[in-house]
């Protein structure tokens, strides 16, 4: 097992003159990720925007060793034992996808570890199963689709046709849009996860006599669905979650995408200085636009980093205190926990706009403040 | 003692110290690793009674992978919200006990296998490649699109299931539970081999109508030796999923069906050890090259390549010459 | 349900089953000349796509593209058959998968390595974009009807090349029996390169024309290969009339089923429950049929031999 480990401790201890402490306080962070395969463009954005942070903050107490699951949740399972057991990490982040988080998480946290969530929230970790030591920094998987319902309110909208994949991130992507959504529904659709082919989705469309379209349909099959329903002619208005719009995939989707309504808790005009220097850095460093994955990526290392100073990792009730108070600046401006340590955060609405040959987004307006989540309240730990 | 005999019993014994060596130096990640590989090689075991006895080249196995390991997490998840599977007419309850659950992984896999097995066997060649090929699509699809046991983000076990007497949530009593099932199933399969009943599998793999004329039935013996290697390829899914706490229709992939394969290949077709040595020889790899590139896959697609171009007769075969021949 | 849809829906099966009709029809004619069962058959596709999407990104003709993606999966198909799947003719089925899932391990990889983790960008032509009206006011994008023409004018060239070219003659005699062609001082090596050049070009078409209403990205190839392997179980392995048949079978059974059986269970179910019910059955409906098939006819629809 050679494990690929960035350890920035060493080097810099040398360079500092041992300012910082010795080895047996470096804090090691175990990141498991999806770094090959489909979606392995979701998990080196997160990765990137982290290590962005890491080598930003110069601690140099911090070790990170960085692992790829391949996005098979077997994978993700061993290399959390791994990495528990043999590694010794303090911390574990970085998984992208909700199906390997439920594989992991439970067991980590269970195990006296912390998990920090850069990406995925599912609805089983924001309720009932909760547990103190379990932070997600990035949304609770419903709230880019509540966000768009209550777009979809404010737009006029009174007549919705959506759809989404078969599976529980696509069944509860529509829940959440029903959830703040008050018009009536025009059609409800479940596609297959992985399909390519939409004209049968959107000849149904055509005929609903809808006024408006949401979709959640993540990765390549965004790209199919947009491509194939600019090509269609149908001009109902179209919103969805900023995962379809993402700067990794929007120059795939190209001209289709323009001027679509999408909802997302960060855009890369989000005025606020953080901001400003992450977008303007990562630019620097990687010679591509961030993601929002990347900005999650990002905040989840200044989150860290931020409870690291105030608190030391091994004084478990300390540290979680530190994890809690959120003292960090976030690329997304107003940033803190509930009580179910899942984000409580302002969700935009942005669109697709072009900017010389790049596709990217802006925000238009805001869809919900200060909005948390609805599974707070089965939460108890 | 033959070469192999001596090969087989050295692989026996690494697996036996290897394990034991992990546990004196404190290092139980290397346990549930070779905990993995002695899994993985039971199913390429089960695997191997249709591929290598019975010349069945099946591409769809991990539909018993899954269906064993859905046994596992469907029980287990029903002990764990005290939740009944079935209440009327008979209650049915959860379970958390490995014997229990080892025999539904068993009983269903083998149904399963008896049922695509009738259909398939109809076909032969590379019409029974595709059709269970797509038989284990069918049953991917199905296990991601039905969402009572949490479709594609699958069920979260979160503790091992008990074994009377055992702590099973020690890394090394667990590997001994599974390196214990392994070589009863080895013995069983070596047993099987000899017996009338291979030996008429045997012949059939060779020439079905010789086995015709004196009377037997190649579609009977295939069936059994097919219902078989189902049974033993999803109590390898049940381990498995205790192993990880954790099943998902990943399980029922094709590509899951395909690394199976590759376990029998690298090892050996039709040898005994084969798909032992190829589980021990994937996981090394896995983590070896898995740690030096990101792009791990080519080598590992050029390593395959090379050894059924020029190494036939897997790593068995190279090291002692070819004498069980699988064509 | 109007009918306007449902005709709208037909054509979507239509055009779903020519496209699966150009994968097939190379994995069938590689069957039935070489008895070779090829599992890299949609890295061919992915190769295709991504070729288009190279050329189009750098030149903006989407004929060139179209060209390239020919070209290249041409291109590597003859490679791989020189260097690699020629030494797999005599071999059993089981080196054959094993050496064409290793393909597949190489391709993908390989890929993901030129072209990066991001799906690549390749649009249709704004001549074949948008909407045309056809009799009986139904809408239907251009470019699909396209596909659906160009599909049906493959599947007769094919055809002619078959029944009235001298390659052709060489094909079918293949097809019977190997050793005799041979025999007659046909060159052999080369008509098998050419009949998997022939085949890959046509996956790899099938990739490109696909690529510019999907995305074109790593393992875009598979889902497909499954696909035309149930086409070609139900048409009848070899048969290049089989493989027709099958896809557009399986293309209008997968579009129709998508449509129907969740109506179908808004009878007596509510809505939601009705939706995801109906698109898990719907899934596995071709699967369902292709056991069907092969209970009645084992060797499938139009198979001589298994």
């Amino acid at each position: 097992m050679v494990l690929r480990t960035m350890a920035f401790a060493a080097t810099l201890i040398a360079a500092t003159g041992g300012a910082y402490a010795d080895e047996h306080d470096v804090v090691k962070v175990g990141m498991i990720t999806t770094l090959s395969g489909g979606g392995a463009g979701l998990g080196i954005d997160v990765r990137d925007g982290f290590m962005l942070a890491i080598a930003q903050s110069g601690n140099t107490n911090i070790e990170v060793v960085i692992e790829d699951d391949q996005r098979k949740p077997d994978i993700a399972v061993q290399l959390a034992d791994e990495m528990i057991q043999s590694e010794k990490v303090d911390i574990l982040t970085g998984i992208i996808w909700s199906n390997l988080a439920m594989a992991v998480v439970p067991g980590a946290v269970a195990q006296g570890k912390f998990y920090i969530s850069p990406n995925a929230g599912p609805s089983a970790l924001a309720g009932r199963g909760c547990h103190p030591n379990y932070f997600n920094v990035a949304w609770q998987n419903d709230n880019l689709h509540e966000a768009a319902g209550a777009y979809a309110n404010t737009a006029g909208y009174t007549n919705s046709f959506i759809l989404a994949p078969n599976y529980p991130a696509g069944q509860d992507a529509l829940t959440g849009y029903k959830r703040l959504y008050e018009g009536e529904l025009a059609g409800e659709l479940f596609t297959e996860l992985g399909q390519t082919d939409y004209a049968s989705e959107i000849a149904q469309i055509r005929a609903s006599g809808a006024d408006s379209v949401f979709f959640f349909l993540p990765g390549g099959m965004g790209i199919s669905f947009l491509k194939q329903y600019a090509d269609s002619g149908v001009d109902i208005p179209v919103v969805g979650p900023a995962f379809s719009f993402d700067q990794g995939i929007l120059q795939a989707v190209g001209a289709a995408a323009l001027g679509v309504a999408n909802t997302s808790q960060w855009s890369k005009d989000i005025d606020n200085p953080t901001n400003a220097a992450f977008v303007a850095s990562f630019q620097a460093e990687y010679g591509r636009l961030p993601s929002l994955y990347a900005s999650q990526g990002f905040d989840a290392a200044n989150l860290i980093l931020s409870a690291l100073e105030r608190a030391d990792v091994n004084d478990a009730d300390a540290f979680r205190t530190a994890l809690e108070a959120a003292e960090f600046d976030s690329t997304r401006g107003r940033f803190s926990f509930g009580p179910n340590h899942h984000p409580i955060q302002d969700f935009y609405v942005r669109e697709v706009v072009q900017e010389g040959d790049i596709f990217t987004n802006r925000i238009v307006g805001t869809a919900l403040e200060n909005h948390g989540d609805v599974y707070a309240a089965d939460c108890s730990f | 003692m033959t070469r192999e005999a001596v090969l087989n019993s050295a692989v026996l014994m690494g697996l036996f110290i290897f394990p034991l060596w992990a546990w004196v130096v404190d290092e139980p990640f290397l346990i549930t690793l070779a905990t993995k590989t002695v899994i993985l090689a039971l199913a390429g075991v089960g695997l191997n009674i249709a591929l290598g006895m019975g010349g069945l080249v099946s591409l769809g196995h991990a539909a018993f992978f899954g269906i064993g390991g859905y046994a596992m997490g469907v029980l287990a998840s029903h002990a764990q919200s005290y939740d009944p599977i079935l209440q009327s007419p008979i209650l049915i309850e959860g379970t958390r006990s490995m014997p229990i659950i080892w025999l539904v992984a068993i009983l269903t896999s083998g149904l399963a296998a008896l049922a695509i097995g009738a259909l398939s066997l109809r076909t032969s060649g590379v019409y029974f490649i595709m059709i269970t090929l797509a038989f284990g699509q069918m049953l991917f699809f199905f296990a991601i699109s039905w969402p009572a046991y949490g479709g594609e983000d699958g069920l979260s076990i979160y503790v091992r299931s008990e074994f009377p007497g055992l702590n099973t949530l020690d890394p090394i009593q667990f590997y001994a539970i599974a390196y214990v099932i392994l070589a009863g199933v080895l013995l069983f399969a070596f047993r099987l081999r000899q017996s009338p009943f291979g030996l008429a599998l045997n012949a059939a793999r060779q020439s079905a109508s010789r086995v015709m004329t004196v009377g037997m039935s190649p579609y009977r013996l295939q069936l059994v030796a097919f219902t078989l290697s189902g049974m033993i390829t999803g109590l390898a899914g049940a381990l498995f999923a205790d192993l990880n706490r954790f099943v998902s229709p990943t399980m029922f992939s094709w590509q899951t069906s395909g690394e199976i394969m590759v376990f029998i290949i690298i090892g050996g077709v039709g040898r005994l050890f084969g798909p032992v040595i190829g589980a021990v020889l994937f996981v090394i790899l896995e983590h070896v090259l898995g740690g030096i590139s990101d792009y791990w896959l080519i080598y590992l697609g050029v390593l395959l390549l090379f050894i059924v171009l020029f190494a036939r007769g897997g790593v068995i075969g190279t090291l002692v010459g070819r004498q069980a021949s699988h064509d | 349900m109007s009918l306007i849809l449902f005709i709208e829906q037909v054509l979507n099966g239509l055009q779903l089953g020519v496209m699966l009709f150009l994968m097939a029809a190379g994995l069938t004619l590689v069957f039935g000349v070489m008895g070779l069962i090829n599992l890299a058959h949609g890295s061919l596709f992915m190769i295709g796509a991504f070729a288009a999407a190279a050329v189009a990104g750098s030149t903006g003709s989407f004929l060139l593209a179209l060209m390239a993606a020919l070209a290249a999966a041409a291109a590597a198909g003859a490679l791989i058959e020189v260097l690699i799947i020629r030494r797999l003719y005599q071999r059993d089925h089981l080196d054959q998968v094993l050496a064409t899932f290793a393909l597949i391990l190489i391709f993908s990889e390989g890929t993901r390595w030129v072209f990066g983790s991001f799906p690549l960008y390749l649009n249709i032509p704004t001549y074949l974009s948008g909407p045309v009206t056809l009799p009986g006011g139904i809408q239907y994008p251009l470019y699909r009807l396209t596909l659906i023409i160009i599909g049906l004018v493959i599947a007769l060239g094919l055809h002619l090349l078959i029944t009235r070219t001298r390659l052709g003659i060489q094909i079918r005699a293949g097809e019977n029996d190997r050793e005799m062609i041979a025999a007659l001082g046909v060159d052999i090596s080369k008509l098998y390169t050419i009949v998997f050049a022939i085949g890959a070009a046509l996956a790899g078409l099938a990739g490109a024309l696909i690529g510019a209403i999907q995305s074109v990205q790593v393992g875009m190839g598979e889902p497909v290969l499954i696909l035309a392997f149930v086409v070609i179980v139900i048409g009848g392995i070899g048969s290049v009339k089989g493989a027709l048949i099958g896809s557009i079978l399986v293309g209008l059974t997968d579009t129709l089923g998508g449509l129907l059986l969740p109506a179908l269970f808004r009878q007596f179910l509510d809505v939601s429950s009705a939706a995801s019910i109906g698109s898990a059955l719907a899934s596995m409906l071709i699967y369902i049929l292709m056991a069907a098939v092969l209970v009645v006819r084992p060797t499938g629809l139009f198979g001589a031999k298994a």
